[in-house]
């Protein structure tokens, strides 16, 4: 970085520039090594795969390990290919999945939205929280999947008790996050802000939330795998329409197969909204240094 | 402050004149509570005063309270006893018109750099796009220009701590608290740096309250230097600083005979101390 005088007499440095040709060059190093390592890596992971699933193909065709209970590749696949086709006994499968999307994601929002709210005023409060703490923990103790029964029991088996217990799932896990990420926010930046003269809707505003959020976004991504088994759960507890229910009729009819269709649709469910969480991270968290990892490409 | 939200185009002594800045700390002290609930006692009985627009550093060993001073004056903190007055008003809670250089960095990392300078006058009410061009004016002013859209990971330390100082001083304090903002600096940056300080302050001339290790800095900055002794915190003496004003370029007064002598004469009360607060933390580890 070269150093030029200011107007006023002082020294500044200047605004980054893009560089000459020898900069280019080892940018073109750079890049290449990159490219490589990303060719092994997906070399590397595509052989995993071919390894877990063809051993398991191979040993079941052989017979060394019983397909009847521990289903077979070729098998899961025709059976996915036909529950996708000719749908279930309850109809077609595409309102099974819808049925579940619509829960989990109900209660994903539901659960995470008043985790946030909760958990970021009583990271603010020290008094509330000490009074709600020990009664958040009580809750917390109980297994919550029990609570599945009870929703069930009190609304049915429709749609409601699922997006209830997946919310309770998720709030617990966010709600927690967003308490800590609260607390963590560094003591230096709330003086400063406060000296500058921000209100305490300022300091929420620009400070909490913003500094929480590390923590908030973090526990999304596990928040929205709770989400999913709190549908699922449901339905296998109770349910007209749904994944959870298609896997639990498959396994009354001893089919592993069935089974593993069912993880299968969820599985890339949970990766498409994995996926679209990273997004919303990378642009909500876009003020983050780069991992170590990232920036020593070079 | 009736008059702060006025443009930036005032004449610069236009703070000097009026009692408003001034600062007057009386037999201020300060306790904690220490983890075994034991009474520790950091200061006592600290006094002294920065006249309005005038420019005061304070020296002293380290751990001897300056740091919680500072903080007193700024109302982030309450004294255990004594008081602190600014601008005749004794001082309870934020007070306006006071901007604070933390001796550690303070930027919003979420923020860029423009975000982060413009966050003062957006908390006085003043609206978004006006603020953001008062930002890229302060940024230009120590320097930054081109650099209102990195984030703060993005800059090295020194350029940081412009950012910190644009932050401060864009609200146009009456009163201007600055914890060793230069201490992580290696000495050409920091000259640099004290030498736009001066420029700037001659402009708006804030009253400066001004915390360093460095007697070096605290002569070529200050009208007045406060000499303080450790445990407990108290001030030891306080030494009137002659030099002509404006002082131009920090490196070059390094060499000047009367910076020399006004330098050593500080010196001398200052190393007591700081071999006695070396000798007490070096006792205790015993
Ligand atoms: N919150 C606190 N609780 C207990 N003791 C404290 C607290 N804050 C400061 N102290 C003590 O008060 C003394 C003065 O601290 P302070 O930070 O003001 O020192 P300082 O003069 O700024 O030191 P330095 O030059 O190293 O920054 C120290 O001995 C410190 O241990
Ligand atoms: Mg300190």
């Amino acid at each position: 970085m070269s150093i030029t005088p200011t107007a006023a007499g002082q020294v500044a440095p200047t605004p980054p520039h893009t560089g000459a040709a020898a900069n280019r060059s080892v940018a073109e190093a750079g890049r290449r090594a990159r490219r490589r390592r990303l060719i092994w890596l997906w070399v590397a992971r595509f052989g995993f795969a071919v390894v877990v699933i063809g051993g398991w193909q191979l040993f079941t065709s052989l017979k060394i390990v019983d397909p009847f209970f521990y289903g077979q590749p070729s098998g899961i696949w025709k059976r996915t290919i036909d529950l996708f086709e000719n749908g279930t006994e309850f109809g077609s499968f595409w309102t099974d999945i819808a049925t579940t999307l619509k829960e989990a994601v109900f209660g994903f929002g539901l659960g995470a939205a008043a985790g946030i709210v909760l958990g970021v005023s009583l990271g603010q409060n020290r008094f509330l929280a000490d009074v709600l703490g020990p009664y958040i923990k009580v809750v917390n103790a109980i297994p919550r999947i029990v609570l599945g029964s009870i929703f069930i029991v009190a609304f049915g088996i429709g749609v409601t008790p699922k997006v209830l217990l997946s919310a309770v799932l998720v709030f617990f896990v966010v709600f927690f996050n967003a308490f800590q990420g609260v607390r963590e926010v560094d003591r230096n930046i709330l003086a400063n802000v406060r000296v500058l003269g921000a209100s305490p809707l300022h300091v929420i505003r620009h400070v909490t939330v913003p500094s929480a959020l590390t923590w908030i976004i973090a526990s999304l991504h596990t928040a929205f795998g709770f989400a999913i088994v709190g549908a699922l759960v449901g339905e296998v507890l109770g349910a007209q329409h749904g994944v959870g229910l298609v896997i639990k009729t498959a396994q009354g009819s001893l089919d592993p197969d069935g089974v593993f269709a069912g993880m299968l649709v969820i599985s890339v469910i949970t990766l498409v909204a994995e996926f679209l969480l990273t997004l919303l991270e990378r642009r909500l968290l876009s003020w983050r240094p780069p991992s170590p990892a990232e920036a020593a490409a070079i | 402050m009736a008059s702060r939200n006025e443009s930036a185009s005032r004449a610069p002594a236009d703070h000097a004149d009026r009692a408003a800045s001034r600062i007057e700390v009386t037999g201020l002290g300060k306790r904690f509570l220490t983890p075994k609930g034991e009474v520790f006692t950091a200061l006592r009985d600290v006094t002294f005063t920065v006249e309005p627009g005038r420019f005061c550093a304070v020296v002293g060993p380290t751990g001897c309270g300056k740091s919680t001073t500072l903080s007193m004056v700024s109302g982030l903190d309450r004294p255990s006893e004594g008081s602190v007055k600014v601008g005749g008003r004794e001082v309870s809670g934020i007070t306006g018109g006071i901007s604070f250089m933390f001796q550690t960095d303070a930027l919003l990392p979420w923020k860029t750099v423009a975000g982060n300078v413009e966050l003062g006058p957006l908390f006085r009410g003043v609206g978004k796009r006006q603020a953001r061009t008062l930002a890229r004016d302060w940024l230009r002013r120590v320097g930054l220009a081109g650099f209102e859209d990195h984030h703060p990971h993005q800059l090295s330390g020194g350029m940081r701590k412009r950012v910190a100082m644009a932050a401060a001083l864009i609200n146009e304090p009456r009163i201007l608290l600055m914890d060793e903002p230069f201490g992580a600096l290696d000495v050409q940056t920091k000259a640099i740096m004290q030498t736009e300080l001066l420029g700037l302050w001659e402009q708006l001339r804030p009253s400066v309250l001004f915390i360093t290790h460095d007697l070096d800095e605290a002569v070529a900055l200050a009208d007045r230097v406060v000499v303080m002794t450790s445990g407990p915190g108290t001030v030891k003496a306080v030494y009137e600083v002659d030099l002509p004003r404006p002082r131009g370029a920090v490196q070059d007064l390094r060499y000047e005979p009367h910076f020399l002598e006004t330098q050593h004469r500080i010196w001398e009360s200052l190393r007591e101390e700081v071999q006695r607060a070396y000798a007490l933390t070096a006792g205790a580890d015993a």
